[in-house]
C-alpha cells in the first residue's frame, strides 16, 4: 500500500496541504494505514475517471463541426443509436459497480479499523469540554488514577482503548495520522482503540463544531517507548511538589487565595475543583490552553491575566493580579513538573 | 400599483435589518471595572442617607440573557447548589421565595456573595471575579421572578422539579432592607 502511494507525489503534494504529521497521508499506525489505503484506492478511481472525462472532452472538442448556417438533413443512424445506448448502459453499469466496490472496501476498512481486540490494552478516558480535553488514565485503585489535560501519552506499539464522553456538547476526537474521527457525546460513553507504531508527537483537533473556540481545541498524542511511558505515568501519579523557596510558597498562596482555586486542581494542595484542567503537573506539558499557546512563562502570564483576549468566550475569567503576585504564581506553576 | 408594492417591499426589507442587532455578550469585562464592594449597602440600618448605592448598569447583567445564563451555570459550578439547592434551600436559606434576609437588590446579593454572612455563607471575595458575582446575583434574583421574562433562563440542563426561572411568578420582596413584610 505504501508502494503505490509513492508514485503520485505531485498529487499528494497538492492534496496533503498539512505539513508534518497532521495528515492522513502520513499514517503512524495500522488503522491510519488502512484508512490511507482506502484513500488511495478512491483517489486512483477518481483519477482514472477524471482522465477519461478530460480525454472525452478533448476528443469532442477536436472533431470538425459543421457551421450553424448549414442545415443538416435529418437522417436515421440505427447503428449509431445502438452504439450510443450501449455506451450509456455500460457507463451506468461501471459506475454502479465501482460505487458498490468502494462501499464494500470502505466497509472492510471500517471492520479492519474497528475489529481488533487486545487482552491487555492501555485504557484512557477522554472527556471533551468547551474547549479542552480532560484525559484520565483510570485504575481500579483510585489513587493510581492519573488525570491530565490535552496531552495524551501512549506507549508505542500497544493497543490503546479510548473511552469517550463529553461534559457539555458534542465534540469529535480526530488525530489524522492515527485514526478516523470519533464523536464524543454528552452522557454517552463509547470506546474505540488506536495504536501507534512510530514514536513521536501527533496532533489532533476537535472535528465537530462545538462553540466559539472550536478552532482552538487541539490536543497532542505523545507516543513513546514503554519505559518512558511508565516513567511519565509514575511522575504524573505523584502529588504536586511542595514549594520550598519563598517566591514559590507565595505563588502557591496566590493560587489558593484567588480565582484559580475555584476551578483547578493541584493535587497535594487544597485546590480540588474539577471545572478546569488539572494543573498538578502543568510544567510537564508542552502547550497550554488546548494547544493554543506554548508553555512558556510569558504565554502563561498572558493567558492567566487575560484569557478572554486569546480565546474569547472560553470559561476562564480574566485575573487582574498584582505584578509580583503574578510573577510568583508563574514561578510556582513552572515548578510543577 | 407595481411601483407601490416594490416600495413597500423595500421598506419592509430595510426594516428587517433592525432585527440584526444582537444582544451584546460581554466576553471580556474590563478587569478594573468595578470597585463597588465597599460602597454596597448591606442593611437599612446606617447613618446618614438611607440609600443603596447603584450597581453596574442593569443592561450589563440584569438585562442580559447571556449574563444570567452564565450566572446559572456558575451557580452550579461554584456549588451554590450545595447549600441553597436549586432555589429551594437546604443548609442555606431558599432563594426562590420572597424572603430576603439581607436585601433583594442586586447590590445586596452581590455583597452577600462577596462578604459572606453569619451561620455558614462563605465569603467569595477574591475567589470569584466581581463580574461573575454580579452574574450570579442576577441569576439569584431571577429565581423569584424579579428579572424580565425575556432575560430569565427558559430551561434547565437537568431535570428540575420547579419550573424554569422564566416561568417563576413575580414575588414582591420582603425582608430587612426590602419592602416591609406584609402582615395579614
Amino acid at each position: 500500500m505504501i508502494g503505490f502511494s509513492r508514485v503520485p507525489l505531485l498529487a499528494a503534494g497538492v492534496f496533503a496541504s498539512y505539513p508534518g504529521d497532521h495528515s492522513i497521508l502520513h499514517p503512524a499506525g495500522p488503522q491510519a494505514s488502512n484508512i490511507e489505503w482506502l484513500y488511495w484506492v478512491i483517489f486512483w478511481i477518481v483519477f482514472v475517471v477524471y482522465v477519461v472525462v478530460v480525454l472525452g472532452f478533448m476528443r469532442a472538442g477536436a472533431r470538425t463541426y459543421t457551421s450553424a448556417d448549414e442545415m443538416l438533413p435529418i437522417m436515421k443512424d440505427e447503428a449509431g443509436d445502438r452504439r450510443a445506448s450501449w455506451a450509456v448502459g455500460s457507463a451506468i453499469t461501471i459506475t454502479v459497480l465501482t460505487l458498490f466496490a468502494v462501499l464494500v472496501m470502505s466497509e472492510i476498512t471500517g471492520k479492519k479499523v474497528e475489529g481488533e481486540t487486545s487482552k491487555n490494552p492501555v485504557t484512557i478516558q477522554v472527556i471533551g469540554h468547551q474547549w479542552w480535553w480532560e484525559v484520565i488514565y483510570p485504575d481500579p485503585q483510585a489513587d493510581q488514577t492519573v488525570t491530565t489535560a490535552n496531552e495524551i501519552h501512549v506507549p508505542v506499539g500497544k493497543r490503546v482503548v479510548i473511552l469517550t464522553n463529553s461534559a457539555d456538547v458534542i465534540h469529535s476526537f480526530w488525530a489524522p495520522s492515527i485514526n478516523g474521527k470519533r464523536d464524543l457525546l454528552p452522557g454517552y460513553s463509547s470506546a474505540f482503540w488506536l495504536q501507534i507504531d512510530q514514536p513521536g508527537v501527533y496532533h489532533g483537533q476537535c472535528a465537530e463544531f462545538c462553540g466559539l473556540q472550536h478552532a482552538h481545541m487541539g490536543f497532542s498524542i505523545v507516543a513513546e517507548r514503554e519505559d518512558a511511558f511508565s516513567q511519565w505515568k509514575a511522575q504524573q501519579l505523584k502529588p504536586a511538589q511542595d514549594p520550598t523557596e519563598l517566591v514559590t510558597v507565595h505563588g502557591r498562596d496566590v493560587f489558593l487565595s484567588h480565582a484559580c482555586v475555584m476551578c483547578h486542581t493541584i493535587r497535594g494542595t487544597d485546590a480540588g475543583s474539577r471545572l478546569g484542567p488539572d494543573l498538578t503537573h502543568i510544567a510537564s506539558r508542552q502547550m497550554i490552553a488546548a494547544e493554543t499557546l506554548p508553555n512558556t512563562p510569558g504565554a502563561l502570564a498572558g493567558w492567566i491575566v487575560d484569557p478572554q483576549r486569546i480565546k474569547p468566550g472560553n470559561r476562564m475569567s480574566p485575573n487582574p493580579l498584582q505584578p509580583d503576585d503574578l510573577q510568583a504564581l508563574i514561578t510556582y506553576l513552572q515548578t510543577l513538573k | 400599483m407595481r411601483n407601490r408594492v416594490s416600495i413597500a417591499m423595500t421598506i419592509l426589507l430595510l426594516l428587517s435589518i433592525t432585527s440584526c442587532k444582537r444582544e451584546e455578550r460581554q466576553l471580556r469585562p474590563d478587569p478594573n471595572a468595578s470597585q463597588t464592594l465597599n460602597t454596597v449597602q448591606v442593611s437599612g440600618l446606617n447613618p446618614g442617607a438611607n440609600s443603596i448605592s447603584s450597581p453596574p448598569p442593569a443592561g450589563q447583567y440584569e438585562e442580559s440573557a447571556y449574563a444570567v445564563s452564565q450566572g446559572k451555570t456558575l451557580y452550579n459550578q461554584y456549588n451554590c447548589v450545595g447549600c441553597h439547592a436549586n432555589g429551594g434551600g437546604g443548609i442555606g436559606p431558599p432563594l426562590m421565595d420572597n424572603n430576603w434576609i439581607y436585601g433583594s437588590e442586586p447590590g445586596n446579593v452581590f455583597a452577600t456573595i462577596m462578604q459572606g454572612r453569619p451561620n455558614g455563607m462563605p465569603s467569595f471575595r477574591n475567589r470569584i471575579p466581581e463580574y461573575q458575582a454580579w452574574e450570579i446575583a442576577a441569576y439569584v434574583r431571577s429565581m423569584s421572578g424579579l428579572l424580565p421574562k425575556d432575560v430569565a433562563p427558559s430551561r434547565s440542563d437537568q431535570l428540575y422539579v420547579k419550573p424554569a426561572e422564566q416561568s417563576m411568578p413575580y414575588q414582591a420582596p420582603a425582608g430587612v432592607t426590602g419592602e416591609p413584610e406584609e402582615k395579614k
